[in-house]
C-alpha cells in the first residue's frame, strides 16, 4: 500500500481509436480505445492497450465548487470538490492545504476497503495539488460510487482529477489511474471488468502523472513476477496517454462554449 | 529509444514546453510548460534535450513578464497550474501579463478586488464579513466614510457590504475597507435594504465587468435598475418591482452560456414585451 516514486520508460503500444460523442446529452464526451482488429473488444481481450469506453461530464452539480462524473465501461463514479474552504482548527495545517478524500460506496456505510482507497487517492492528490498556495484551508474531494463494474479505483482517480481541474485547484500536473489484470497464463488485461478482476491472478492499479508519466501511486493484489510488474507499468503508461488525450479533448470541449 | 522519445514528445498533456505566444486563447492544462518569447529561439517547441549552458546569462535582454492567476514560474519557464484559456496583455513594450482564464466558482481574496460580503459577526471594533473565501474577512468600524470613534456606522449582522480588500494574501486574514485612499465612500458601504443577491461563476463576473461588455448596456436599456457586482461572484440587483428584479437576475444568470447572437435575440424579445 506504500506510495512509490519511480520513472520508467513508456511502451510503444498504440491502438486504434474510435470516438462517439454525446452519450448523455450536452457536455458528455466519450472516447473508445480498441484495437484495430475486429472481435478484440469482446472478452477475453488480448494483451496490449485496450481500454473500455470513457465518458466524462464536468460541472454537473451546483453546490460543490467543482464536480465531475467519470465513466469507464459500466463503472461510474461521481466526484465533488469543495475548496479552498474553511478548515476545522483540529485539522488545520499551517503551511499547506488539508486534503480530505471521502469515498461513499453505492450501498451501506463505508468500511475498511473504502478507507484504504480513500488514503490511496488522497496520497495521489497530495502529490499533484499545490497545497502550499492555500495554507490553512481544506480541499475536500467527495467520491460517490454509482456503479462498480471493475477498475473502480482507477475510475475514482480519474473522476477526482477531473473534479479537481473543474474546481480550479492549482496542480503541478494531471493524473490518471490505470488498472491492469494478469491472468493465470500471464495475459495482461488493461481496464478489466469485475469478472476479469475476479478471475485474475493479480490486479495492479497505478496512478501516473501527465508530465513525465511518472508513477504517483501503486497498489497491487495477487502474485506476479518482477518482469510482469514492469510489463504492466509500461502498458499502463501507454494507456495513460489515451486517458490524458481524452482529458484534453473533454476540457477543450468544456471551454469551447465560452 | 527513438520510439520512446516519439511517445514522449507527442504526449498531449505533457506537451514539452510550447511557446506561450502560439497557444494564446487556447485551452491549457495543469502541468504544461510554456516558453516566453525570448526563450523560443534557444529551446523551441519539441527540443526536449538539454540546452547549452550560457556563460553570459546577464547579457540576455531583460523582459518583464507578470504571471497572473493559473501560472507559476518554474525555472525560466511558465508552469500552468489551472485549466482554462491562456490570455495575454501587452503593456506597451515586451513581456506583458500572462494569465489563465478559468471557469471557477470558489473565490480566493485578491488585494484591490471589490467584493460583496455578508456581515456575520460584530466583535468589539471589527466586523467579520463572509466573502466566500476560505476565512471571513475583517472590517474595521472606522473604515467607513465619515466614521469616527464617536460616530459609529450603522452596520447590523446580516447586512450586505460592498467593499475593497486592502490586505489579501495566503498567510494573513483578509481585511476589507469601505473607503478609498482619499477617505471617500466612492460607492462602497452598506448596501440598501431591498434587492436580490445571487451568485454566479467568477468567469461571468469578469465578463460582465469587462469595459466593452454589451450585456450591461442592454440590461440598462430594459429597466431602470441598481446593480452591484462583487468579484467574489455575488451580484446584487434591484429594480422598481420584484418581478423586474427577478427577470434581471434570470437574464444575468442565463447570459453565461449564450453566444452574442443568442443574447441579442433574448434582449430584442424582452424589449418587445
Amino acid at each position: 500500500m506504500a506510495c512509490t516514486q519511480a520513472q520508467l520508460v513508456s511502451g510503444s503500444a498504440n491502438p486504434g481509436r474510435t470516438r462517439s460523442v454525446g452519450l448523455w446529452g450536452h457536455t458528455v464526451y466519450t472516447d473508445a480505445n480498441m484495437r484495430a482488429e475486429p472481435g478484440i473488444e469482446s472478452s477475453p481481450r488480448g494483451p496490449g492497450c485496450s481500454l473500455r469506453h470513457f465518458a466524462c461530464e464536468q460541472n454537473l452539480l451546483s453546490r460543490p465548487d467543482g464536480s465531475a462524473s467519470f465513466l469507464q465501461g459500466d463503472t461510474s463514479v461521481l466526484a465533488g470538490v469543495y475548496g479552498p474552504a474553511e478548515v476545522k482548527v483540529s485539522k488545520e495545517i499551517f503551511n499547506k492545504a488539508t486534503l480530505e478524500v471521502i469515498l461513499r460506496p453505492k450501498i451501506g456505510l463505508p468500511g475498511v476497503a473504502e478507507k484504504s482507497r480513500e488514503r490511496l487517492i488522497r496520497n495521489t492528490c497530495e502529490a499533484v495539488v499545490l497545497g502550499a498556495l492555500h495554507p490553512r484551508t481544506s480541499i475536500t474531494v467527495v467520491l460517490q460510487v454509482i456503479s462498480d463494474a471493475g477498475s473502480l479505483l482507477a475510475c475514482c482517480l480519474n473522476a477526482a482529477c477531473m473534479a479537481l481541474v473543474d474546481t480550479g485547484v492549482p496542480m503541478r500536473a494531471l493524473f490518471c489511474g490505470v488498472t491492469c489484470a494478469l491472468d493465470s497464463d500471464g495475459t495482461l488485461v488493461l481496464d478489466p471488468t469485475a469478472k476479469q478482476e475476479k478471475e485474475a491472478r493479480a490486479v495492479l492499479t497505478f496512478a501516473l502523472d501527465s508530465v513525465e508519466q511518472k508513477l504517483l501511486m501503486s497498489t497491487t493484489k495477487g502474485l506476479y513476477s518482477n518482469a510482469e510488474l514492469q510489463q504492466c507499468l509500461a502498458a499502463a503508461q501507454a494507456a495513460s496517454q489515451h486517458v490524458f488525450r481524452f482529458y484534453r479533448e473533454s476540457l477543450q470541449r468544456r471551454y469551447s462554449k465560452s | 529509444m527513438a520510439e520512446v522519445v516519439s511517445v514522449m514528445t507527442e504526449s498531449p498533456a505533457g506537451g514539452r514546453a510550447r511557446a506561450a505566444r502560439t497557444v494564446l486563447g487556447q485551452v491549457v492544462l495543469p502541468g504544461e510548460e510554456l516558453l516566453l518569447p525570448e526563450q523560443e529561439d534557444e529551446g523551441g517547441p519539441g527540443s526536449a534535450g538539454e540546452r547549452p549552458l550560457r556563460l553570459n546569462a546577464e547579457a540576455r535582454s531583460q523582459v518583464r513578464v507578470v504571471c497572473g492567476p493559473g501560472l507559476r514560474r518554474c525555472g525560466d519557464r511558465l508552469l500552468v497550474t489551472k485549466c482554462g484559456r491562456l490570455r495575454h496583455k501587452e503593456p506597451g513594450s515586451g513581456g506583458g501579463v500572462y494569465w489563465v482564464d478559468s471557469q471557477q466558482k470558489r473565490y480566493v481574496p485578491v488585494k484591490g478586488d471589490h467584493v460583496i460580503g455578508i456581515v456575520t459577526a460584530k466583535s468589539g471594533d471589527i466586523f467579520k464579513v463572509d466573502v466566500g473565501g476560505s476565512e471571513p474577512a475583517s472590517l474595521s468600524y472606522l473604515a467607513f466614510e465619515g466614521a469616527t470613534k464617536r460616530n459609529r456606522p450603522n452596520v447590523q449582522v446580516g447586512d450586505l457590504i460592498y467593499g475593497q480588500f486592502v490586505v489579501a494574501n495566503k498567510d494573513m486574514e483578509p481585511e476589507m475597507v469601505c473607503i478609498d485612499s482619499c477617505g471617500r465612500a466612492n460607492g462602497m458601504g452598506v448596501i440598501g435594504q431591498d434587492g436580490l443577491l445571487f451568485k454566479v461563476t467568477l468567469g461571468l463576473i469578469r465578463k460582465l465587468l469587462a469595459p466593452d461588455c454589451e450585456i450591461i448596456q442592454e440590461v440598462g436599456k430594459l429597466y431602470p435598475l441598481e446593480i452591484v457586482f462583487g468579484m467574489n461572484g455575488r451580484v446584487w440587483v434591484k429594480a422598481k418591482t420584484i418581478q423586474q428584479t427577478l427577470i434581471l437576475a434570470n437574464i444575468l444568470e442565463a447570459c453565461e452560456h449564450m453566444t452574442a447572437d443568442q443574447r441579442k435575440q433574448i434582449f430584442s424579445r424582452l424589449a418587445e414585451s
